[in-house]
């Protein structure tokens, strides 16, 4: 009984040891990770289901909003793309009726609202912004989408890329931001716009966006090729 | 006098139990590495105690300090943990063990045995509970609650929205989920080193029974 015991004992403190100690080993592991996709994919189902197209991000007031936001991508901000205004072209394909480019100029015209909103980043912090630009859903409707398509993908001059579910697409915090704090958005922060999408984490807000696109197929994300979840609701 | 003490768990509390413990051992590890990517304090956990995989391969491979692993660890251990916690409180409610073993409390049973274990000199029987025990238990369940409640306010702040101000907003949440994590971890560390002095209790939870002839003084 007593050896027994020990022998139990041993198994059970080295299944904490397995877990914790060598967790590199495991996590690394090509089935570890074939199975954490699956349960991410499982997750990106239960997230759609819990979206509501009516709940609204909550709102904070003029004097929280940061006006100095806070720079973040995976390079430096001297790296940041300088768009011209006069040769950028806002192109769009997939399923579009109207694929007419659209110049800075254009895109800036279009009737604008204001929110002041919640950045939530996937590391943990937080920050509020004020932001202005036009719905993405009004955008939509204007060059003829096919808004019955289940996705709209993003490709950006950073060489970053992302894509929404429509559902999000069409909800109506989900803006085509070109001011940050009253302002032209700055270079860093993806001028000529950036997609604003307070009910999604920060990283599917994509920055310096060149391409928009209506389509069937789930488009790729560049954290969600690197392990992050495609969703990533909030 | 001597007499022989019995200790069995039924198949449910064992599995539910374990279930929950492989559960919390990876969100914690899991967690951990979530937390050192933005810290709250002036500290961060030793890479070698988290979970999530090897940090310079990942950073090297693709810039990542290693949360994409660890968020993926933490999202698929929340559903274990939540269902095994669930069927864990709907057992133990619905057999009659919480009932029968894990109460009553009160405070001043709770502070007679108090004094009595910091003196040494509380007595251990194999399969009956004292009252820091118990207190012990219920803390460590009610934890796990609040690691729950605050983890999907977390999660999913705006589309759980007003929850998050149960908390404070959704910094408080984050500090709550650390606090309680903190218990949690606590908790974990006395649980196992009392194992350690009384291993037949790991065996009771194992096997499902185990026995001891006590020698007491009464």
């Amino acid at each position: 009984m007593d050896l027994e015991r020990r022998r139990l004992f041993g198994g059970g403190l080295s299944m904490g040891a397995l877990t914790l100690l060598t967790g590199c080993d495991i996590s690394d592991h090509d089935s570890v990770q074939k199975a954490l996709a699956m349960v991410s994919r499982f997750n990106d189902r239960v997230q759609a289901a819990l979206f509501s197209a009516h709940k609204l991000a909550p709102t904070f007031s003029e004097a929280e909003a940061v006006k100095d936001f806070r720079y973040n991508a995976w390079y430096g901000q001297d790296k940041s793309p300088k768009l011209s205004p006069s040769e950028y072209r806002l192109t769009l394909a997939g399923m579009v009726a109207d694929k007419t480019p659209w110049t800075v100029e254009k895109l800036y015209t279009l009737p604008q609202t204001t929110q002041i909103t919640r950045h939530v980043c996937v590391e943990g912090w937080s920050m509020i912004g004020k932001w202005s630009g036009t719905p993405l859903s009004s955008f939509l409707q204007r060059t003829g989408a096919d808004l019955t398509a289940k996705y709209v993908g993003f490709e950006c001059a950073d060489g970053y890329y992302e894509g929404i579910d429509m559902p999000t697409a069409l909800h109506p915090q989900t803006l085509m931001a070109f001011k940050l704090s009253d302002e032209t958005l700055p270079t860093r922060h993806g001028y000529p716009f950036k997609m604003r999408i307070p009910t999604k984490l920060g990283f599917k807000n994509p920055k310096f966006v060149t391409t928009i696109y209506v389509t069937n197929q789930q488009p790729k994300g560049f954290w969600t090729d690197r392990g992050y979840n495609w969703f990533s609701g909030i | 006098m001597s007499q022989v003490e019995v200790q069995t768990h039924p198949i449910a509390t064992r599995l539910t139990h374990w279930l929950m413990a492989l559960s919390i051992v990876i969100l914690i590890g899991s967690g951990w590495r979530i937390y050192n990517a933005s810290p709250i304090f002036g500290f961060t956990f030793p890479e070698w105690a988290t979970l999530g995989g090897d940090v310079e391969e990942a950073l090297a491979l693709h810039n990542d300090p290693g949360v994409a692993s660890a968020i993926a660890w933490h999202f698929a251990a929340m559903w274990l943990l939540a269902l095994s916690y669930l069927c864990f409180m709907l057992w133990n409610i619905f057999s009659g063990h919480f009932r029968r073993d894990f109460l009553p409390i009160g405070p001043a049973s709770f502070w007679r045995d108090f004094t009595a274990a910091i003196r040494f000199r509380l007595d251990h029987r194999l399969g009956e509970y004292n009252v820091v025990q118990r207190v012990a238990y219920w803390g460590a369940l009610g934890s796990i609650a609040m690691m729950l409640l605050s983890g999907i306010a977390i999660w999913k702040p705006v589309q759980t929205y007003p929850l998050e101000t149960l908390f404070g907003g959704f910094q408080g949440a984050r500090l709550v989920h650390f606090v309680f994590m903190t218990a949690i971890t606590l908790f974990i560390v006395v649980h196992v080193a009392l194992v350690i002095l009384v291993p037949k209790t790991f065996v009771a939870m194992t096997l499902g029974k185990a026995t001891a002839v006590h020698k007491g003084e009464s």
